[in-house]
């Protein structure tokens, strides 16, 4: 088991956000988290990232206890996120952002073959070198995002709604390149929107709703779930 | 390494742009030399009333020369340490004037001979300290503040610099209005025996500020260039990003804090130094929002246009002295904050990056706006 989630509980404030939330992730999975807006899957990323503290529960990783680790160390242990939205370092080149990813590694070699990596996932990346990360397209900052995760070289890779303000075709590609990274070694959890890419490409997947895991299956199972069909997937 | 390719199509609109381009493209030995011709001619500022028809327009009236010079070197100073904080970390810091008082008021406790400690050392025995004083206010201030985040920072430094002129105006010991005297001026002596930096003569003290200004400039940039500057640079720009990619941003915001303090403290050794008195009506909070004005005036994040803004909000008013406006007869001095103002609404009107921009200040802007409004 890489990563598993003992029980979490997380609050803003007065308003609790996650309750009591278990979840595992074993090695070379990917797991999706799916859910509605507001459904804590965020909440969850920021967690395990420890860019918010939880209250309550444990966080095991790699079969250490990282509940209290600031999150630059939690870097260094193996755990990389690509946040949701414009996470992306506007001002900085396409390259620069990259280089960014690779912030607490030293080996200069090890490095820029994670570069050309990255730049055989994401082609674009390479054409778009020398621009400044601000001034690309949704999409391609999407690109850039998962790019930038990668080149910390992490055991677990978490991705925070991947395919958002998307356009379908190129929702398909940045699925098959996000199978393409597990293929590689890298284990992914994943929180997205699109419940029905996600489920189709993970091997398991939990729902959540307001703060709770309701359901958990793998991916087929969920797919062919009625009440999931009903509220995720906007089939009747 | 084409440095066309970075800015498609941005080419030739600016013509500062194309200067800085250009100048980035010269061969080494040029661009030393470049540097070293600026810095030459600043140091022969002082004389810049013998240059034949211009030169009578740039000097000012009401003060002399020379010590208008000082005084924009020390407003640089200043805004060459608070461009770290803002510039570079991207920390609003409203209290900034604090470490300037820190600095000074460790002089005149040191030094003074109106001073309770008694110890009247000369004024450079006191310059480590008051530098180290002023760099542990910034981490006091800085290690419970730094994580609060934006406005709320705002507010709390310009708490800070409120607590310091208040604590100066009403202890016995920092002894409020009436301040220090006599606090010693460097040391040094003409050929003819004389002090080299006396009160009639300010020429000196301005090629010390020079001096100082060109030293603070090397180390901010050797550090901008490093894995510091790197953090800096993504704190500002996403602090959460930064956190994720693994920077330990608490402590770059205390090292930014810190260097911003230490360079505000050499800001006031090098102020109470030449004007020999201080008292705590020097240290309003006026002085902290204009050198941020400065800074965001000149175009924040990089060293030109920090020691540009921070030049203009010293010399814009010192030359306004001894003016009379045609219609009441005053002086224009008095209306300098009006006047000063009009000029920043225009700059900012036209130049919203500041005199000498920089693009990635502009990339981000940019960037926090579709974040205000998704489209």
């Amino acid at each position: 088991m890489l990563l598993e989630l003992q029980e979490i509980s997380l609050s803003y404030g007065r308003i609790q956000a996650l309750h009591e939330i278990s979840l595992t992730v074993d090695q070379g999975e990917i797991v999706a988290l799916i859910g509605a807006n507001g459904a804590g899957k965020s909440t969850t990323m920021r967690a395990v990232s420890g860019l918010r503290p939880v209250s309550h529960g444990k966080i095991i990783f790699d079969g250490q206890d990282i509940t209290k680790l600031r999150a630059d160390l939690r870097v260094v242990r193996g755990v990389s996120q690509s946040p949701e939205g414009r996470g992306i370092f506007p001002g900085m080149t396409v390259r620069d952002n990259l280089e960014m990813g690779a912030y607490t590694r030293r080996n200069r070699v090890e490095i820029n073959k994670d570069l050309d990596r990255a730049f055989s996932l994401f082609p674009r990346l390479k054409e778009r070198e020398r621009q400044m990360g601000g001034t690309m397209s949704g999409g391609e900052q999407q690109m850039l995002a998962v790019g930038r995760a990668l080149m910390s070289r992490p055991k677990l890779l978490l991705l925070d709604e991947p395919s958002m303000g998307l356009a379908p075709m190129l929702i398909q590609q940045i699925f098959d390149i996000i199978v393409e990274i597990n293929q590689q070694g890298t284990t992914i959890l994943l929180v997205e929107q699109n419940a029905q890419q996600a489920l189709s490409r993970a091997h398991r997947a939990y729902v959540l709703e307001t703060g709770r895991i309701v359901k958990s299956g793998t991916g087929s199972e969920l797919l062919s779930d009625p009440s999931v069909k009903d509220a995720y997937l906007g089939v009747a | 390494m084409s440095s066309t390719a970075a800015t498609p199509g941005k080419n030739g609109r600016r013509l500062n742009g194309n200067l800085r381009g250009w100048f980035a493209r010269q061969p080494v030995w040029v661009r030393i030399v470049g540097v070293l011709a600026v810095i030459a001619l600043a140091y022969l500022l002082p004389y810049t009333a013998e240059i034949p028809l211009i030169g009578p327009q740039i000097v000012t009236e009401g003060i002399d020369w020379p010590s208008a010079l000082f005084n924009m070197s020390y407003y640089v100073l200043l805004a060459l340490g608070l461009n770290v904080v803002v510039g570079y970390a991207g920390l609003l810091d409203l209290g900034y004037v604090g470490f300037f008082a820190v600095g000074a008021y460790t002089v005149a406790l040191l030094t003074s001979p109106d001073s309770r400690l008694g110890t009247e050392w000369p004024w450079l025995a006191a310059v480590p300290f008051a530098i180290a004083v002023a760099m542990i206010s910034g981490l006091i201030l800085g290690w419970p503040t730094l994580r609060l985040r934006g406005d709320y920072l705002a507010i709390v430094t310009l708490g800070f610099a409120e607590i310091i002129r208040i604590v100066a105006q009403s202890t016995e010991t920092l002894r409020g209005d009436r301040g220090f005297t006599d606090i010693p001026h460097p040391p040094g002596q003409q050929t003819d025996g004389s002090a080299l930096f006396g009160v009639r003569d300010a020429t000196p003290y301005y090629w010390l500020g020079l001096t100082v200004i060109i030293l603070v400039v090397l180390g901010v940039r050797n550090l901008d260039r490093s894995r510091v500057g790197r953090s800096w640079l993504a704190i500002r720009e996403d602090e959460e990003a930064a956190e994720i990619m693994g920077v330990r941003t608490i402590k770059y915001k205390l090292w930014a804090f810190a260097i911003g303090a230490c360079i505000g403290g050499l800001g006031g050794v090098m102020f109470a130094g030449q004007q020999g008195f201080m008292n705590s009506g020097t240290f309003v909070l006026q002085f902290s929002i204009l050198v941020l004005a400065g800074v965001v005036m000149g175009g924040s994040g990089n060293i030109p246009g920090a020691i540009l803004g921070g030049a203009l909000i010293s010399y814009i008013p010192d030359r306004l002295r001894g003016i009379q406006d045609p219609i009441f007869h005053t002086d224009l001095f008095g209306f300098r904050f009006a006047i000063f103002g009009a000029v920043i609404i225009l700059i900012m009107i036209f130049r919203p990056q500041g005199l000498i921009p920089s693009r990635r200040r502009a990339m981000e802007l940019k960037d926090r706006e579709k974040e205000a409004a998704p489209s």
